[in-house]
């Protein structure tokens, strides 16, 4: 069952749930952030509307900053704002920040240490019709193996407007994911949300599997535990929305009950979500492990939904995955 | 601003000469780095901790300090030496220049040495970097001035044009560009490799004040950077050109002088040339 303890939105399982996307949570925090602190800056690189930093633009327009097409630039400028003591937050789509400008990242943000934080947008397949081009697929393998900086997947609108804030709060380079489709709302304002902690979503007397999702994902998870439910099997859900630093403690305590795995991600199954979960089991307890995500493929033009579908990240692909674990146990 | 007088002219000669002498030193103990640039360079970096930069050697994070930003990483060597000599560390320090453990690392980075402004080696970064800290310095209307010192070989990297393009836009006239016009990069002469001219039109177009010097004439320089601050609303380009190993006479102008330290005959060589060059001032 869903865990009562998070507070989480009770018409989840509705046909009609209500749905946002994440990136408007990313709007509403940056403003939030920028209320509370003014040296909060914001930058664009010519996708003000899209990656929904126009309401800041508009509010505070002597601290926004139009890059135009210059996603590199766009970086280095942040960064140097941010050697002055301002707190950049930098938008556009992962593929091109941190995509093309992923070393520039590296070099004068991540390594210098600088306090800004990267919002990269259009993540996934979920992108739909814009094609493979602007489907940010790798991000969370490019951007958690660098040292310092924190990654945050926020599961839905209002955990994203959470994760905003926070990063504003904290010092340091944080890398921050949204999507561009509206997705399910599972949380709701009570429901905890703290960098560096995962909770169990979907909750079990004995669970024979966890089910690690990160992203909207965890709803397409959370559908599938409910129909395994259904034919008694029974699961546990955590979601991870801190990529890095891991709730490492708790993941490993969930493994420990139910002794084998699936990682859930609209990402690559290499190297993200599942990568960086193989990498702690192999080190502290191995488990037989399924990767939900794009199979070592680029995806395509499409609707969100059917590109799921195609690509075998919808919901009876998990429960497959699932009950595939479990018999490899 | 004051003129300086010729006798001051010749103190920053001669502490440019020691400069150039402490990284033939420097360059030969760490037995790797750049040795064209930063001879060529000797010069402006002298200028600029001996007379221009409103800095406290004692307290680099001084909130109102001017930046000086160096996009050219690979050319900390003599900015390493420089600092060494207005007092940001002990000059001893710089023989440990590139080894481990070390806070001289072979590129700078700026969690290793307060001073250092930021992490640079990469090219094309820099001038974007300083574009954000004289956005920061607008918002805050602060006065202090940002130097940023680029090479011409990374204005290769497109980075740097989409930085040259956005601070006309912004007004940036607290920004003063220096570009070392040596010539020379790795694989030898620029404009063999991509041609740059015509580069002070390329500047000029996209809405700088642009000035060309003879970087290896501290006067000259230090004329240049003045003028740069009563211009309004525009940010100012010194195309600076520099003799690439300026003061060793086998490294001039020699493009395979650009990424090599001097072994101990070729150091040698090159302190007794200094030494004499430095007695006749």
């Amino acid at each position: 069952m869903l865990n009562p303890d998070l507070k989480l939105n009770e018409k989840l399982f509705d046909a009609d749930v209500e749905k946002k996307a994440t990136r408007e949570g990313y709007g509403t925090g940056l403003v939030a952030v920028g209320d509370k602190d003014k040296n909060v800056v914001a930058l664009s690189a010519d996708l003000t509307e899209s990656t929904k930093a126009d309401a800041f633009a508009k509010k505070y327009p002597e601290r926004f900053f139009e890059m135009g097409v210059a996603e590199q630039n766009m970086a280095a400028i942040a960064a140097g704002l941010a050697e002055s003591g301002k707190i950049p937050f930098i938008s556009s789509y992962a593929t091109f920040s941190p995509g093309k400008n992923w070393e520039t990242i590296r070099t004068t943000i991540v390594y210098n240490e600088a306090n800004v934080k990267i919002a990269g947008h259009h993540a996934g397949v979920m992108t739909g019709p814009d094609g493979a081009t602007h489907q940010a697929t790798e991000d969370i393998a490019i951007t958690r193996v660098w040292p310092i900086i924190k990654v945050l997947v926020p599961c839905d609108s209002i955990e994203a407007e959470k994760a905003t804030i926070k990063a504003g709060e904290i010092k340091g380079p944080v890398y921050l994911r949204f999507t561009r489709d509206k997705t399910p709302v599972i949380t709701t304002q009570d429901t905890p949300f703290e960098i560096g902690k995962s909770n169990i979503y979907w909750i079990s007397d004995s669970p024979q599997v966890s089910i690690f999702a990160t992203g909207y994902m965890l709803y397409y998870a959370l559908l599938a535990a409910k129909q395994l439910e259904a034919e008694n099997v029974q699961v546990e859900v955590i979601n991870v929305a801190s990529i890095k630093p891991l709730d490492t403690d708790s993941i490993l305590e969930s493994i420990k009950k139910t002794r084998c795995a699936v990682s859930v991600e609209d990402h690559q199954a290499a190297g993200g979500l599942g990568g960086l979960l193989s990498e702690v089991f192999a080190s502290e307890n191995p488990v037989p492990m399924e990767f939900i995500g794009l199979q070592d493929t680029f995806a395509e033009s499409g609707k969100p939904e059917e590109l799921l579908k195609k690509y075998k990240m919808h919901t009876p692909d998990i429960i497959s995955a699932a009950k595939k674990a479990i018999s490899r146990k | 601003m004051v003129d300086l007088t010729d006798s001051q002219i010749i103190d920053l000669e001669k502490k440019a000469n020691e400069a150039r002498q402490l990284l033939i030193e420097t360059l030969l103990t760490a037995e790797s780095g750049h040795s064209g640039g930063p001879l060529g360079l000797a010069d402006i970096f002298t200028a600029f901790y001996f007379h221009i930069l409103k800095q406290d050697p004692k307290n680099p994070d001084w909130e109102d300090r001017d930046r000086l930003v160096l996009s050219n990483g690979h050319v900390c060597p003599i900015r390493y030496v420089s600092m060494a000599m207005a007092g940001y560390f002990p000059v001893e320090e710089l023989k440990t220049l590139r080894k481990i453990n070390s806070r001289l690392q072979g590129h700078p980075h700026r969690g290793a040495l307060p001073g250092v402004e930021t992490t640079s080696g990469p090219l094309g970064e820099g001038l974007s970097q300083a574009i954000g800290m004289a956005l920061a310095a607008k918002l805050d209307q602060k006065t202090y001035r940002i130097y940023c010192i680029a090479s011409d070989g990374e204005h290769q990297e497109g980075n740097t044009w989409e930085a040259a393009m956005i601070a006309p836009k912004y007004k940036l006239d607290n920004l003063t560009l220096i570009i070392d016009r040596n010539n020379i990069q790795i694989d030898g002469n620029t404009e063999d490799i991509v041609p740059l001219e015509p580069l002070r039109l390329k500047y000029e177009t996209f809405g700088w004040n642009v000035l060309e010097i003879d970087g290896n004439n501290i006067r000259g320089f230090i004329d240049g950077i003045n003028s740069a601050a009563s211009v309004r609303e525009r940010p100012t380009c010194i195309i600076a050109h520099t003799i690439p190993g300026c003061g060793v006479s086998f490294m001039e102008n020699d493009y395979t002088w650009h990424g090599k330290p001097p072994n101990a005959e070729e150091a040698a060589k090159a302190l007794s040339e200094l030494k004499a060059a430095g007695a006749k001032l």
